[in-house]
This record gives C-alpha cells, structure tokens and sequence, in this order.
C-alpha cells in the first residue's frame, strides 16, 4: 500500500496559561489519502481548529506542538524551518479559517491580498496573478467581482468575506485543503455551490479535503471518512454511514440526537447536558463520563482504548467492551 | 389594530459607495421592508448572504441610522434622539464571536459590564451570583469567569455573548447568527434556553441564521429576504412545505440534510444566474435574473408582497403553489 499523503501521530498541542496547561490536543492520530475528504466533527472546544492550526504551524502564542509527528508525503513537517513552512503553506496545504477575519488584512483590499497569495504559491506572473484573483472571485459567487478587488474586507458581508478566503485558498491548488467551518457564514444554495466547487477540485485535482463542520448536513453530503472529536481526543472515526447510522460512542449519539429535525416545531430539543470539561485538569478516565447517562465505575477510571466495532469502525468507550462481554455471559457464542 | 411589541414600516438603509473618483452611488442594502413582531414572537430571517440581514437588524436598533422608513416599538417610533430609553430593552447577540469581544477582558468583565451601566446588583455578591448564573444559562461553568476572551473557543466565545446580552434582560433580541459557530448539541442549548427564555420573560425574537433546520425549528414565523426586499413571509412550517417564491424553493431544496442516504438523492433546484449585486438592481422583479419563471411583467414591475394563502405573503407575478 503506498502511503498516505498526510499521518498525524499522536499529536500533542497544548496552551500554557496562567491557571495551567490547556491540554487542547491531547495524543490523536490519523492518516490521510490524496483525493479523500475526511470530516471532523465535536463539541466546540476540543481541538478541531488546534489540530488544524498545528498542521500548518500556525499555533498563536502560548501554544505548541509537544509531542508527535506530522508526516506529509513522509517527511515530518514539524522538523520544518520557517522558510520550509511558508513554502509549504499555501502550496502545499492551505486553510480556510472560521472566522474570515482573523486572515484578511483590513488594510489591504481584497485584490491585494489575493494577488498576493497568488504570485507566494505559484509561478504566475502579475497579470496571470490578476486574471486568476478575477476568476477564483467568480467561481466562488462573489458578484462584481471587477468591483470587489478594491474593496476593502470591512466593506462586504460576512458571507461575502468568507468566500474570498475560500478564493484565496483555492486560488493555488494545494494538495491538502483545510476547511475550517467554511461555509458557516454562507446561506444554503451558496453552500451548496461551494460545496461542488469543492468536490470539482477534489475530484480534478486530486485535492484532499479536511472538512471541520459543526453542520453535519454538510458532513453527510461530503465525507468519505468521519473523526469525532472530544476534549482534544478522538473519541469515535469510521466511515459517514457507520458514524450516523451506527454510532458507538456515548458522545456521538448525543449529538445525532440534538440535531433539530424538519417538521419538529414543538419537541424540544434534546441537548448534552452538563458543560465540557476544563482541559487544564482531565479527568482520569473517559472526558465525556461525568456527561453520559450510561457511564459505569470503569468509565471514571480508565480511559478507554479505541476499540474495533467493525474494519471501518473504531470508537473509544467502554460501552462497547461491556456489550461483548455481556453477549458472551448470555450466550458464549459471541 | 392590535399592538405589535415592533413595527418596521418601509425601512431602507442605502450606504453610499465610492464607484469611481468623485462618485458615489447609493447601495440599496435594505430597500423597503415591512414586518411585525409580537411580545413573545420570533421572527426568522433569512436569505442569500449579503441580502441585507444584518442590516436590517442593526437599522432596527439604530446602530445605523435609518434612510428612511419607521421603526416603532411597543408604540413609540424610535428616533436617534429617544433610542437611549431602548437600549436595554432592545439587544443584539452578533453574527462574529471573535471581533465583538474584547479579548482582553474576563468573562466576568464582559458579562458585568451592562450589568454595571444599567446598575443591575446591590452587592458585590449579587454580581457574581447573576453572572455564575447567566454563564449557566448558556451552558458555560463559572469557574470560566476569570479566564480571558481569547483562551475560549469559537463556540464558547457566542455563549459569552449570549450570556451579556441576557445580563440586562432585555424584551427584543436581535439574534444575528447566534448558533452558527456551535456545535449542534450546544446549539440545542441555546436555542432551547433561548425558548426557554421567550416563555418565561415573553421575549420576542428576530432570529437571522442560515441554518433552516434551526431556523423553522425556532421561529414561529418566517420571512425570506432577496437583494434587499421581503420576498415570502409566513408562519414557519408553512414556508417549509409550502415555499410559494421561487427563490425560497430553491432555499428550501438546498438545506442539507444530516444523513447521508437522503444526501445521495437528494436533487436540488440550483440557482441559475449570477450573484446579484445591491449596486446594480435589475428592473422589475430583483429575483428576475435567475427566475425559472419569470415572464414579461417580471421585467417591467416590481411585484410587492401579498397574501397569498392565509398569513402567507409573496411578491411575484407568478407564484408557484
Ligand atoms: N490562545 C489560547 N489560549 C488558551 N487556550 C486556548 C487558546 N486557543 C484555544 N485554546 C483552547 O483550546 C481548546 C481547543 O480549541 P479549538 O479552537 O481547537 O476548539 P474547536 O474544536 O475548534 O472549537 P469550535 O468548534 O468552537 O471552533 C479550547 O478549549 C480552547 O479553550
Ligand atoms: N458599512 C457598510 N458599508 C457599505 N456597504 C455595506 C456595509 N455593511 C453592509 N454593506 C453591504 O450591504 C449589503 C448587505 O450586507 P449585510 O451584512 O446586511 O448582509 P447579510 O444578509 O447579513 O449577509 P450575511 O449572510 O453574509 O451576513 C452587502 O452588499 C454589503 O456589502
Ligand atoms: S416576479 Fe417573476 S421574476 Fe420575480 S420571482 Fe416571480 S416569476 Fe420570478
Ligand atoms: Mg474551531
Ligand atoms: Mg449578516
């Protein structure tokens, strides 16, 4: 088998702050293939975008990778120099983040800042640069897209800012695309035009997808592989129909569970109970135990191992231990 | 005529953009629009990005002055000059966790402060206590009181601005994607003690979201915005079943839904046509350009909103039922 375009080995990324160490990714692994798009999924705070950030090094002070390898076609990229990494960035891997903001300069207007990324990454010219800028703007339904090029990023809407990142992370046709929450900010039939564009890439290119969603309508309709994240761990990973129609983990069926529904006016929402937990202290055993109505003693304890529930289907939780042993005690054929 | 807790009569917001050296001309963000909302109502918002959802929110509370058009609450119109009485009976919970904080605060400090302009607490005590429970309220532990803005989350971040908005208990929020950055079983939080809330306090809602799961779920009544007009307005499930407009049938088809048998089959109308743009208003119909139906009349008249079943207005010159 030749190997995957991106592994991430027991990954650890922590924030030192005043009240302790903010474990925020706290030892996951996964692979990659070229052309896959893998979703993740979980509760806010645990460590999507801090996996994402630590892929492309571009952790904010205080936090840091420390432990783990990050292979990309093999080579560990958290070896890389700085000048190694501002290659790699864009070209290679490139992200679009949750919030548009934080990646637009407010004082350059959006046809600099696209031409930019664009002469950075790739070998165009200046008015290849141009005309590319002009396009990406276009693909992504920016309208006027002549006219947004000397606007300013203050001046469009929050839907309109998110599809300029996506123009300017697409504009270089990198390997890996990163999509943090990217289309959020977009209403439905943008979404979904993006969406395409997106499986377009991905199928012409070859282009992997990371897809970080908190919208797991999004997650269904594009995702070849689904990871559960909770408190900085994956807690369940197997393909979008084992995910939703078999999930095996405390945590995930919770949140299957509070996905409002068409036509449920008047039922009330069913939510998690209980607030995450704080990732300066993790608790010895499974994080989601103190939120689950089926914990039992072991569940405080001890963590628990991901477990097979079938060759495309791992979920940590001790439920699953318990099923078996329980099937054996009733009968002894399984 | 019964007593609506908010009017909006004709509003229009128009800003001016520079479109070449010493011109400028007006962008027609919001152009004419008309709703109610009742004590106790939420009214979803929703429409393509940049139709002007935000805008009319911030109109309504003044946090840009109006081009013109009436914004009446509980019977008085608001004016810049009186909107100080309002301000606390009228709240925002924005769209951006991340610039509407300021990341070198505490939680405390955040939540407290309305609390401290609208003098809300007798005892030092009593202000911890309101916002130990107010960060309960929105699914957050007390003990992140004392953390800064920055160390939290996208999610967490919403919930700290949901929880100030709530500090000062306001009648009428102005909920500008309020959920879009949660994960879903925090959203089902939120949005039930944003229920919750509306039962208990009779808050009324203008609900503005992208997610039409959330959306139907949450609001009693629907109104669907296209290059800054109302296009379709009627009670929630309505609107869902029955979208009458073309453009909100092609919302509706485009909604994705969680499970990816019914993903695989799902056949969607797409929108043909190019992004509109407020600068440059086709004739007639805004919708027009990319109409599947559009006939002759569409060109030439701007159709304006009417019943068209029961509580259920559109403006087009040929509905599709
Ligand atoms: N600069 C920072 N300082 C301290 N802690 C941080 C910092 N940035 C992130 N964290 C912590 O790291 C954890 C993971 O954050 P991350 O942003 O990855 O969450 P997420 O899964 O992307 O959540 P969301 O879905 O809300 O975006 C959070 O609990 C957060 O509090
Ligand atoms: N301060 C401003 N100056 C100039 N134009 C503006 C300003 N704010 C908004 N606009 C323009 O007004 C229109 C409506 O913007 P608005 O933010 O209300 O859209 P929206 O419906 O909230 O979109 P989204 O769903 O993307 O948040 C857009 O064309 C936008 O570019
Ligand atoms: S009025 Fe005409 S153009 Fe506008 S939506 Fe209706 S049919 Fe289409
Ligand atoms: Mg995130
Ligand atoms: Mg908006």
């Amino acid at each position: 088998m030749s190997q995957p375009l991106l592994q991430v080995k027991d990954l650890c990324t922590s924030f030192d702050v005043e009240s302790g160490e903010v474990r925020a990714v706290n030892g996951i692994s996964f692979n990659l293939d070229k052309g896959k798009v893998l979703g993740i999924v979980g509760e806010s705070g645990s460590g999507k975008s801090v996996t994402a950030y630590s892929i492309m090094r571009i952790l904010v002070e205080p936090g840091r990778i420390k432990s783990g390898q990050i292979l990309f076609n093999g080579e560990d990229i958290v070896k890389y120099s700085k000048l190694q990494m501002r290659q790699f960035r864009g070209k290679r891997v490139s992200i679009i983040f949750q919030d548009p903001m934080t990646s637009l300069n407010p004082t350059y207007t959006i046809g600099n800042q696209l031409r930019e990324a664009i002469l950075l990454h790739t070998d165009r010219t200046k008015e290849q640069a141009n005309a590319r800028a002009l396009e990406m703007l276009q693909l992504v339904g920016v309208n006027d897209p002549q006219k947004r090029l000397n606007q300013y990023p203050h001046e469009l809407s929050g839907g309109m800012r998110q599809r300029v990142m996506i123009a300017m992370a697409l504009a270089c046709e990198p390997d890996i695309l990163i999509a943090d929450e990217p289309t959020t900010a977009l209403d439905v039939t943008i979404q979904a035009q993006i969406l395409e564009l997106m499986k377009d890439l991905q199928k012409k290119l070859g282009m992997a997808i990371i897809m970080i969603t908190h919208d797991l309508g999004v997650i269904a309709d594009m995702c070849d592989e689904i990871i559960v994240m909770y408190a900085g761990r994956i807690c369940e990973r197997g393909t979008a129909d084992e995910i939703f129609y078999n999930p095996c983990h405390e945590y995930t069926k919770g949140l299957l569970r509070s996905i409002p529904k068409l036509d449920s006016k008047n039922e009330r929402l069913i939510p998690i109970e209980g607030s995450p937990v704080d990732l300066t202290c993790m608790p010895a055993g499974c994080a989601f135990a103190a939120r689950c109505d089926k914990a039992m003693k072991i569940c405080l304890k001890q963590l628990p191992q991901e477990y097979w529930i079938n060759d495309e289907h791992l979920a940590s939780c001790w439920m699953n231990v318990k099923k078996v042993y329980d099937e054996a005690a009733k009968g002894g054929e399984a | 005529m019964s007593e609506h807790l908010l009017e909006v009569r004709d509003l229009k917001q128009h800003f001016p953009i520079s479109t070449g050296w010493f011109q400028k001309t007006p962008l027609k963000a919001v152009d004419g629009v008309s709703f109610t909302i009742d004590k106790g109502e939420t009214l979803g918002l929703v429409g393509e990005s940049g139709c002007g959802k935000t805008t009319v929110g911030r109109t309504i509370l003044h946090l840009y002055k109006p081009t013109a058009g009436e914004v009446i609450y509980n019977g008085t119109q608001i004016t810049p000059a009186n909107i100080g009485k309002f301000r606390r009976d009228m709240q925002i919970v924005f769209q951006d966790p991340y610039s509407s904080l300021n990341p070198r605060m505490t939680v405390s400090d955040i939540i407290g402060e309305p609390l401290d302009v609208h003098k809300l607490y007798s005892s030092k005590k009593e202000r911890d206590e309101k916002i130990a429970h107010l960060l309960n309220l929105v699914g957050l532990n007390s003990d992140h009181a004392r953390r800064y803005a920055h160390e939290f989350s996208g999610g967490q971040r919403q919930r700290i601005g949901i929880a100030r908005a709530l500090a000062v208990e306001p009648k009428f929020i102005v909920c500008d994607e309020p959920v879009s950055a949660l994960d879903v079983s925090i959203q089902a939080q939120i949005i039930n003690t944003f229920e919750d809330l509306q039962k208990k306090l009779g808050i009324a809602y203008l609900f503005i979201a992208h997610d039409l799961l959330v959306v139907q779920h949450i609001s009693h009544r629907i109104a669907v915005m296209y290059l800054g007009r109302i296009v379709e307005i009627g009670e929630s499930s309505e609107i869902i079943a029955n979208p009458m407009h073309p453009y909100t049938q092609s919302l509706i088809s485009a909604i994705p839904i969680p499970d990816p048998d019914t993903a695989r089959v799902k056949k969607r109308i797409p929108l043909e046509g190019d992004v509109p743009s407020p600068l440059k208003m086709p004739s007639g119909c805004p919708f027009r350009p990319r109409c599947r139906y559009a006939t002759d009349i569409c060109a030439k008249e701007c159709p304006s909103l009417k019943e068209a079943a029961p509580g259920h207005q559109i403006a087009c010159h040929n509905p599709h039922f």
